[in-house]
């Protein structure tokens, strides 16, 4: 198995004045090469922390981060890390520098010092690729919460990184923003084949992805496909997060003594395991 | 309506002098403050002010927007002509004599060629902001400060330009927050409309304190997410807009030019 990021019995702590919070308390997991990872967890879980580890934003207290083989603690290959690893932030306003949509997508290949010619397809490449190429020449203060995000996606895609992180690129965004979010990171995922690991609060976030991954009090709880990890409806509420609402009223039925798969999480396919559990009644 | 700030002056027009390169603007905007401050004479600025009708034309902005930024400085242009009136030589003639003070025929040319002076460079001045973006300004003054990179001042030009890229790009966000605030305050029963100037101040400290804080929380995102764009201080950094020189650059550095020659013999035949 090809695995891009290496987690290996990593700690972090923060240490404010005399008190040491562990957020991310021994963890140890990989991230295959093009897969769609999504991580849930309540507030304060440590996905955040978590999520800049992997990056090399922060450095692990304990144990060690291997990004395609890179451990991310040596200085000389810090560039070269956050060049693979990507991140983007949950406020778009605090990502962008620039003033013009082109200029901004152009900020991290101009830091990476290739040539102008090179940028330019990068940007052009970049902006198409999560479909605002015709708003290259606006200013991202007009632009909405949902495009905004996505300029900020381009700016990471412009220097072609191997892996996605996003920590919580819709939380600040109305629900059609957070469709577009979700539906440009299938599309990079699956025709750029980038690796994409998605923090999110959001269930129905979870629901495409190939495995999910819950986070709590610095741990990870939890580690599975969707269908498996949202029909454990006891487990997830312990730990603070609501589960899909058609998952809610399947595992609803079932505690009443109704015979009934809840391995479904779409509406449609809700509709049908409860029409065909009508039947056989 | 506050939110218009970050385009500064900037109106488009689509004119030759919209297209034209920066660079040549702010060099040749130097040039002619110069050559207006050197024509002396009444034919250089009457030529200076032949010169500056034909920028004005050329731009397609109308006369009357130049002449609203003038309003700002009419006290100063005002008070200018005032003290030179008074400093004519006694020779050309008295106009008036008001109790000490004398008027003469040479005071009075004096206030106008100042007052006339005066307002030809805040127009042609004007003409640089209203046909170049900010973010242009900004590639402009970078490359041209740029020679100060072979004297080892390269990491300070460059901090100076993403500066100025920061600032255009937060002041609208810094303005609507500054709004939210205003209004979250309103909405709790803040007086910010009336009461003495010191009371006034004394209301605004209730904005400020929350806009500092959110703007602290701001850099050090912005600073993460900097260094998260492989950010380094700038180092082996390209750029990939590259300025360059079209004919309409080389049309006005000529007409300029010409301009420039024409005042300097001017001088020196009179
Ligand atoms: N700079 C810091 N100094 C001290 N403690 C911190 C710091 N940043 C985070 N923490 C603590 O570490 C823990 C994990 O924080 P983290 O931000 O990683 O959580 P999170 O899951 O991202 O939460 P959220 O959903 O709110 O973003 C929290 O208990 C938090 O209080
Ligand atoms: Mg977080």
């Amino acid at each position: 198995m090809d695995n891009i990021i290496e987690v290996r019995n990593a700690v972090y702590e923060y240490v404010d004045e005399d008190v040491v919070k562990r957020a991310v308390d021994n963890v140890s997991f990989s991230i295959e090469r093009g897969s769609f990872t999504v991580i849930l967890g309540h507030n304060g879980s440590g996905k955040s922390t978590l999520a800049k580890l992997l990056n090399g934003l922060l450095k692990p207290t304990d144990g060690d981060i291997f990004v395609d083989g890179i451990n991310t603690k040596d200085e000389e290959t810090e560039i070269e890390v956050k060049r693979k690893v990507g991140m983007v932030f949950q406020n778009p306003d605090n990502q962008l520098v620039a003033s013009v949509v082109e200029e901004d997508v152009a900020f991290g290949p101009e830091n990476l010092g290739l040539h102008p010619s090179v940028i330019r397809k990068r940007v052009d490449d970049a902006l198409n690729s999560v479909g605002m190429y015709e708003y290259r020449e606006s200013t991202p203060h007009r632009l909405s919460g949902g495009q905004k995000q996505r300029i900020a996606i381009a700016g990471i895609i412009a220097m072609e990184p191997s892996c996605l992180i996003l920590d919580e690129p819709t939380a600040m965004l109305d629900p059609k923003g957070r469709k577009e979010i979700v539906s440009t990171l299938r599309k990079l995922n699956k025709e750029k084949g980038i690796t994409v690991v998605l923090i999110t609060h959001y269930m129905e976030e979870a629901e495409k992805a190939d495995r999910v991954m819950v986070m709590n009090d610095g741990v990870i709880i939890d580690d599975n496909t969707p269908k498996e990890i949202f029909k454990k409806v006891e487990v997830l509420k312990s730990v603070g997060l609501s589960v899909p609402q058609t998952t809610e009223l399947l595992y609803a039925l079932k505690q009443n003594g109704f015979n009934i798969s809840t391995d479904v999480l779409s509406v449609e396919e809700t509709a049908n395991a409860i029409a065909y559990c009508l039947e056989e009644e | 309506m506050l939110r218009d700030i970050t385009f500064g002056q900037y109106i488009e027009t689509k004119s030759p002098i919209h297209k034209a390169d920066p660079r040549v603007k702010m060099v040749l905007l130097i040039l002619v403050v110069v050559l207006i401050f050197l024509a002396q004479s009444m034919y250089g600025l009457l030529l200076s002010l032949a010169f500056v009708s034909m920028v004005v034309l050329v731009t397609k902005i109308p006369l009357k927007t130049y002449l609203k930024n003038l309003k700002a400085v009419l006290p100063i242009i005002l008070l200018t002509s005032i003290i030179n009136m008074f400093y004519g030589d006694n020779d050309s003639g008295v106009l008036l004599e008001v109790w000490k003070l004398t008027i003469t025929y040479g005071g009075l040319y004096r206030a106008v060629f100042m007052a006339l002076r005066i307002v030809l460079l805040i127009i042609v001045s004007s003409s640089l902001t209203y046909t170049t973006t900010p973010n242009d300004l900004t590639d402009g003054i970078e490359h041209l400060l740029s020679p100060l990179k072979f004297i080892g001042l390269k990491s300070a030009v460059h901090t100076l330009a993403l500066m100025m890229t920061i600032a255009l790009r937060f002041i609208p966000t810094l303005v609507e927050e500054a709004e939210k605030i205003m209004n979250a305050q309103k909405a709790r029963g803040a007086d910010l409309e009336s009461g003495s100037i010191i009371e006034r101040i004394k209301a605004l400290i209730p904005i400020l304190i929350p806009l500092l804080i959110s703007s602290v929380r701001r850099a050090y995102e912005l600073a993460e997410a900097m260094e998260c764009r492989c950010y380094n201080g700038g180092e082996g950094k390209t750029r990939m807009k590259q300025l360059k020189l079209t004919s309409v650059d080389f049309k006005i550095m000529a007409v300029t030019l010409i301009y420039g020659v024409a005042v300097v013999l001017i001088n020196i035949i009179l």
